[in-house]
């Protein structure tokens, strides 16, 4: 036999070792969404809010916006918060999907902690979560002027976050819009 | 009575935990049942990534099994109902991944690995035989025919 052809099984092993071994520290919490290229889900929902009208898809329309899914409930949400907050003074706009969530707590968190929300989308039963495939919060949705959702980022967003996934996305789709 | 209530207990004790979670939903029909188990068995949970959304308590889980009882109630098909979750939650949510090109490895791979281990073994057998018989022709002399009967018999009464 020849001794390259013995060597096969080998090769074939250690390149197999290689790639499970590259699998273990594969970051498998970063689901890439199908959703991206899609325009954001058809719904018909109520304002977190009180005494402001239903919101509906075509209200996210006409600018680029950030959607962020929150929930009182959620911890890591409460470390974002603060960041939203400045990201929303520095003239970002924001749009909060309240997901599973009891109506009263949020308005209390919201009044507590600052609204950086624009629109705030209520989804107690987690429907318009479903439609996004949301699967744990925080996450959150780039969407373009005309309701495409170009990205999505799963956790928290903090300032390096922003720095380098976000702010580069979100400037692209402001000079998109504003040729 | 009694003898049934054991009997129920009995029963109980053998319901697998992850079912344990699921049986909530009444259901219309037997088949019904069956059908929303094996969906749930077959989809994955796209929070705990490697538990079926049958066996995980996460309230995500529980949602998605809530929308497959849903769905199952509207009498949609199983295709249909996996064609939802995919087209919210990606491919990742089928433990059984569709054949596409991404994910030919997956099927073809173990296969391959199988005939290629074959091919490999029958290969080294039939190397090893003509080996053998290229220096098999040289049988025992009678020399060594003597020692080896000497062997056997010597051998023969611890039997």
């Amino acid at each position: 036999m020849k001794r390259s052809l013995m060597l096969l099984p080998l090769a074939v092993f250690l390149l197999l070792l290689v790639f499970l071994f590259k699998g273990l520290y594969l970051d498998n919490e970063d689901l890439p969404s199908v959703l991206i290229g899609k325009p954001f889900p058809a719904f018909q929902l109520s304002s977190v809010q009180e005494g402001e009208p239903d919101i509906s898809m075509e209200d996210l329309k006409g600018q680029p916006s950030l959607v962020n899914v929150w929930a009182t409930w959620c911890v890591a949400c409460r470390v974002e918060h603060p960041v939203l907050n400045k990201l929303a003074e520095q003239g970002v706009v924001i749009h909060g999907v309240n997901y599973k969530d009891d109506t009263e707590s949020a308005r209390k968190w919201l009044q507590d902690l600052h609204n950086p929300y624009q629109l705030n989308i209520s989804d107690p039963e987690g429907r318009l979560g479903l439609d996004l495939g949301v699967y744990g919060a925080p996450e959150t949705f780039l969407v373009d002027a005309e309701g495409v959702i170009r990205y999505k980022f799963i956790g928290v967003i903090d300032e390096r976050v922003w720095q380098s996934e976000l702010a580069p996305r979100y400037q692209a789709l402001v000079d998109e819009a504003q040729p | 009575m009694i003898r049934r209530l054991f009997l129920l207990m009995a029963m109980l004790a053998f319901v697998p935990a992850g079912l344990a979670a699921i049986d909530t939903y009444e259901f219309d029909t037997e088949e019904q049942r069956a059908r929303f188990y094996q969906l749930s068995g077959e989809l994955r949970c796209p929070k705990c990534q490697n538990q079926n959304i049958a066996d995980s308590n996460s309230p995500i889980a529980n949602d998605l099994r809530r929308e497959i009882f849903r769905m199952l109630d509207e009498g949609q098909s199983n295709d249909q109902i996996v064609e939802f979750m995919v087209m919210r939650y990606g491919d990742f949510v089928r433990y059984k991944p569709a054949l596409t090109a991404q994910t030919a490895v997956l099927w073809f791979a173990p296969a391959v690995f199988l005939l290629a281990g074959f091919i490999g073994l029958v290969v080294m057998l039939r190397r090893r035989q003509r080996a053998l018989r290229s220096t098999g022709d040289q049988h025992l002399n009678a020399d060594e025919q003597q020692r080896l009967k000497s062997l056997l018999e010597k051998k023969s009464p611890h039997d």
